[in-house]
């Protein structure tokens, strides 16, 4: 049975840290499959009933995209064949990001009743939510492309750039569901706080309004890790590349964040179970 | 060759989410469990100072009152709490009886379940269709093993969960007294399937109240009280 438990060794006076956390993390990838099974359950039950079902995903950020663009597009004054394949991929991104982010607070909450009743990697948790943010949001990739379709924008072949994008915002999203996971389930006040800044960098990120808008103040804008990891999506799609500060700031923030999330996993890993 | 080795084992649950009023009423009663730990956080020390070997063919019965700590025992062998202090070596495969209902998804077939469970085990597909094809026959449930497990009357989500717990042979079974609802019919055929696998594991550790199951499985008894170990004696 290739399960992780064949040996069990430990010692409290040398806890070998950072070897079970990577432990931990190997297990949690290569158990890929649970972590996906779990995320696709996840969403057929929260669409049990519905008569249309997942198409909810598709269809909310259509309406969404729908209303925004028009309200904004007159607003701002903007030509909806510009503006329109900007608010389809930031809105697609950020509201990938954004859920992920307020479900990394119950990462190691919600799952309360398996961490206490089976030894599973915690890393399992955390792709579970990557997994089941994506393929909510794997479902509105098709109105991107209807938006470039309709508009006839074709990215140039530095769209495929977009790829390292996605990468980038994927070992965020795992390392944040194991970093806010932890923290949430230690000090229970960082989940209302996560929603009011997920809240608040919505307006602040370039998602509504693009970036040039601010005219010479954009350089600040790489002070916004959103900015920097939406740019890194939507610049190869829509602006043909994307300002190298952004790229640079994405990965800067990513470093960060991973180290961040490690060093926290590797020291409190052995606690999470008296936590939750 | 299976073996659990505990040395100097200590288990502390902290207290957190509750008012400052509440610790220091809590550390003013004077006991010998909760107590402010070197970070200033009130723990509830749930087992202290363990020292014990269990080798290959032994059948451990954990006694004593509620509260003693032998779930807790149960779940740190599992690897599910780690010790804070002392330490812990078990060599073999653990199979964990504690709660056969874990992982479960109410709104999944009883199935599908099975097959979530054989997931959870990391199995491959193939051993995934064996297990569902034994725990399924074994369960008895037929036409409902399609139907929600929400709707499962007591009995029969006993009896799946159950089937699926028990169809795996670990060589460390760690069992808690759980095995006690079912129909009449069921549980002749439960003590059976359960008997098999208690004799075929190297080691059981089990966590009851019934001396006819010490009795009839096991062949040492730990006694803990209030978290500590205050008796260790073969039977």
């Amino acid at each position: 049975m290739p399960r992780p438990e064949h040996y069990l060794s430990i010692d409290a006076a040398n806890p070998r840290h950072v070897e079970r956390a990577l432990a931990d993390l190997r297990d949690g990838l290569s158990q890929w499959r649970l972590a996906l099974a779990l995320a696709r359950l996840d969403l057929r039950n929260r669409y049990r009933g519905s008569v249309l079902g997942p198409l909810w995903m598709s269809l909310s950020t259509l309406i969404m995209l729908i209303g925004l663009g028009l309200l904004y597009g007159t607003l701002f004054k903007l030509d909806l064949a510009n503006y329109l394949p900007h608010l389809a991929v930031s809105l697609i991104i950020w509201q990938w990001m954004s859920t992920c982010i307020t479900e990394a607070c119950s990462t190691l909450i919600g799952a309360e009743g398996v961490i206490r009743q089976m030894r599973l990697p915690y890393t399992l948790h955390a792709l579970r939510i990557a997994f089941r943010n994506s393929l909510v949001a794997a479902h509105s990739l098709p109105i991107i492309l209807l938006v470039f379709l309709v508009f006839g924008h074709v990215p140039g072949p530095e769209g495929f750039l977009a790829i390292f994008g996605l990468l980038l915002i994927g070992i965020n999203m795992l390392a944040g569901g194991l970093l806010l996971g932890m923290m949430c389930a230690r000090f229970r006040d960082i989940p209302s706080l996560v929603g009011n800044v997920v809240q608040l960098a919505f307006f602040a990120s370039p998602i509504l309004w693009k970036p040039e808008l601010l005219g010479d103040a954009m350089v600040w804008m790489a002070l916004n890790p959103f900015y920097a990891l939406l740019e890194t999506v939507r610049g190869p799609l829509v602006e043909g590349g994307g300002p190298l500060l952004a790229w640079v700031a994405a990965v800067f923030y990513t470093t960060v964040h991973v180290v961040l999330a490690g060093l926290l996993f590797a020291r409190f890993r052995s606690r999470i179970a008296f936590w939750v | 060759m299976a073996s659990i080795r505990a040395e100097d084992l200590r288990i502390e649950f902290p207290l957190y989410h509750f008012a400052r009023s509440m610790k220091k009423r809590l550390l003013g009663v004077a006991s010998r469990r909760v107590k402010e730990d070197p970070q200033n956080r009130v723990v509830i020390s749930a087992l202290s100072d363990l020292n014990f070997t269990i080798e290959s063919g032994e059948r451990v019965a954990l006694v004593g009152h509620n509260g003693a700590g032998k779930t807790t025992l149960l779940r740190t062998l599992a690897g599910i709490y780690e010790p804070v202090g002392g330490r812990l070596t078990v060599d073999g495969e653990i199979g964990c009886l504690i709660d056969p209902a874990a992982g479960m998804d109410g709104l999944s077939t009883g199935r599908d379940n099975i097959r979530l469970r054989g997931l959870y085990r990391g199995l491959d597909a193939a051993q995934i269709a064996a297990l569902e094809a034994d725990a399924g026959e074994f369960s008895g449930l037929g036409e409902f093993l399609d139907v929600p497990i929400h709707g499962y009357s007591a009995g029969m989500s006993i009896r799946l969960a159950f089937a699926v717990a028990t169809a795996f042979q670990p060589q460390i079974l760690l069992m808690d007294e759980w095995f006690s609802a079912g129909d009449a019919d069921f549980m002749a055929k439960a003590q059976t399937r359960l008997e098999q696998l208690v004799k075929a594991s190297e080691i059981l550790v089990i966590a009851t109240h019934d001396m006819d199951v010490v009795k009839r499985w096991c062949n040492r008894v730990i006694r803990l009280e209030a978290g500590r170990i205050v008796g260790d004696e073969v039977v």
